[in-house]
């Protein structure tokens, strides 16, 4: 088939996934929707589901949706920057940025607007403060990058561990959730969802050129490609894309580093269709995945990153497995 | 001239590779360049290929510098095949290959059905056809040397720079590969550099050669003028011997 067709095909079925899971979402809860029901609401009419679906369901789907498309976009961005499949939106310590910025504003008291506001800013700042050191010496190899982001990224968590231990009790819980990804807070999902159009839009144009990076940064200048410009929007992109995420919803685990293998897994390294695909899938699955954490046992809800990583790693393993046979 | 370069000086460090150089190559020459480990010869091929600065001079690809190419231009004129071999993720070995046709396609459009023959074409050309689904993960070294072959055949430039593209091959694969760019030569109007390690190879494939000292001198001119005992036993650091070989047209050069 070809290739153009075949990724038609792939990103409809996607996009089947994500209505599904989406639907999915609004159906389940603690008061269980008939589909017309909940496809009533969302169009505008004015039932009795009307206020769970737009006030409470729809936007955390939606902030659910994008934040695991912008994860999985991030990752799969993260990979080919630094030509390492172990790397994910976290690597370079953006989530740990975001995750000292965050966790001050619960520590001070903020409101939940406030949290967004300083983990953003947290974030922005170790983007900042990566690109400045890995800058230095004006070579800005992978390594170079990569090493600076890992000691940033430890340093922030040295300095989350000490936010934790200085913690009233009280305010602990609030603080590991968002360390482990929670979508509760979730209210507004436009912001994440811009993000997700805006990092599309900025880094599709150039996946062709993000194929020859993947492989070589010589041969891509060889190839007409120009390196350093590329990498420098890469790093941008990937790294706005996971700071818009963890804003929203936390450091949601796994979904960066895992969607993107394994989508990789199921349709190859082209990016002009991982990209989009990842995106995709990555919502999707963070869509079911906080669904199940919301019912699973409810009234209870666990957060949202413990599930993405119980439901991936035996999905991952088997593909694995069959991958190889 | 496809390729001209005036009183090019490169170095790399502290190391000066070469200064005052001038070479120009037309369509259809091979150009050899040999010299020891360290001496330069890659720093000196990126930089004619336009991947680094050089320290001075001009050089210019069909009669214009890079910068007024741009990247996609001169893509379409020179290819270049590096040393390193090193893919981190799966692909397929004719997706690999079709890479190779980039600085050829627009910014939206896909290889169409013309650039899937043409990454065929350069897959039989290595002899590697029947191998397009095959992971490049899983090739041989040699293979994957091909592989990289084959992707810079399916760029179709004017002028070939090739570092070591006999490294890991075996000596059926070496004398294909330098027969088919001989070939290319020939009947293509392509012109080609090469590093090369053998200076037989050179003496028989090459038009001219390029010798790199090590110390910033060199010198340059036909393989028969400029490979002789003197300058290879001072190239190599070791004596070499030339011997006159009754079976063979050329003479051959042996270590001592």
């Amino acid at each position: 088939m070809p290739a153009r067709r075949r990724a038609l095909l792939v990103l409809a079925l996607l996009l089947m996934l994500a209505v599904v899971s989406l639907a999915t979402a609004l159906m389940a809860g603690s008061i269980p929707l008939a589909f017309d029901a909940v496809a009533g609401a969302v169009f505008g009419q004015d039932n009795a589901a009307t206020a769970v679906v737009q006030g409470l369901r729809l936007p955390r789907a939606l902030a659910g949706f994008a934040c695991g498309a912008l994860l999985a976009l991030a990752g799969t961005l993260m990979q080919v920057l630094l030509r390492n499949p172990l790397a994910d939106p976290y690597v370079l310590g953006v989530s740990g940025g975001a995750g000292v910025g965050a966790l001050s504003a619960m520590l001070f008291g903020f409101a939940t607007i406030g949290i967004a506001g300083l983990s953003f800013a947290g974030a922005l700042g170790a983007m900042l403060l990566v690109f400045g050191l890995a800058h230095g010496d004006g070579s800005w190899t992978q390594t170079r990058l990569l090493l600076t982001g890992v000691v940033i990224a430890a340093g922030c968590g040295a300095v989350i561990a000490l936010l934790l231990s200085v913690a009233p009790e009280h305010k602990l819980r609030g603080m590991l959730f968002w360390l482990m990804g929670d979508l509760s807070q979730a209210v507004d999902a436009t912001p994440a969802l811009l993000a997700l159009v805006v990092a599309l839009l900025a880094s599709l144009p150039f996946a062709r050129s993000l194929n020859l990076l993947a492989r070589g940064p010589e041969q891509a200048q060889a190839l007409g490609v120009a390196v350093a410009p590329m990498r420098r929007l890469v790093y941008i992109v990937a790294s706005l894309a996971t700071a818009s995420a963890v804003t929203t919803a936390g450091s949601i685990g796994f979904i960066g580093l895992i969607v993107p293998h394994l989508v990789r897994l199921g349709i190859g390294n082209d990016q002009r269709l991982l990209l989009p695909a990842a995106s995709l899938a990555g919502g999707s699955l963070l869509v079911l995945a906080d669904t199940l954490a919301r019912t699973v046992v409810a009234p209870v809800q666990l957060p949202v990153g413990v599930l993405t990583a119980l439901i991936g790693v035996p999905m991952f393993l088997f593909l694995l497995g069959r991958g190889k046979a | 001239m496809i390729l001209e370069a005036r009183n090019l000086a490169v170095s790399i460090g502290p190391h000066r590779v070469c200064a005052k150089l001038d070479l120009a190559l037309a369509a259809g020459e091979r150009l050899a360049i040999l010299g020891r480990n360290g001496a330069g010869k890659s720093t000196l091929l990126s930089t004619l290929a336009g991947l680094r600065a050089s320290d001075g001079g001009s050089l210019q690809l069909a009669g214009r510098s890079y910068e007024a190419l741009g990247l996609r231009e001169a893509a379409r004129l020179r290819g270049w095949l590096g040393q390193d071999r090193n893919d981190p993720f799966a692909s397929s070995v004719l997706d690999t290959v079709l890479t190779g046709r980039h600085p050829h396609l627009g910014r939206w459009s896909w290889e169409s059905a013309n650039d899937a023959d043409i990454a065929r074409d350069a897959l039989r050309a290595m002899g590697l056809a029947g191998m397009e689904t095959r992971d490049v993960q899983t090739l041989s070294g040699g293979e994957r040397q091909r592989a990289a072959i084959a992707t810079l055949l399916a760029q179709q430039p004017r002028l070939f720079l090739l570092d070591e593209p006999l490294a890991h091959l075996d000596l059926n694969h070496q004398m294909a590969t330098l027969e088919l760019f001989g070939g290319l030569a020939r009947a293509g109007g392509a012109a080609v550099v090469m590093v090369l390690h053998d200076p037989n190879f050179a003496l028989r494939f090459c038009d001219r050669a390029l010798l790199l000292f090590g110390d910033g001198s060199h010198a340059e001119g036909a393989v028969a003028d400029v490979l002789n005992e003197d300058t290879l036993s001072r190239l190599y650091g070791h004596p070499m011997r030339r011997l006159v070989v009754p079976q063979l047209d050329r003479p051959l050069f042996v270590l001592q």
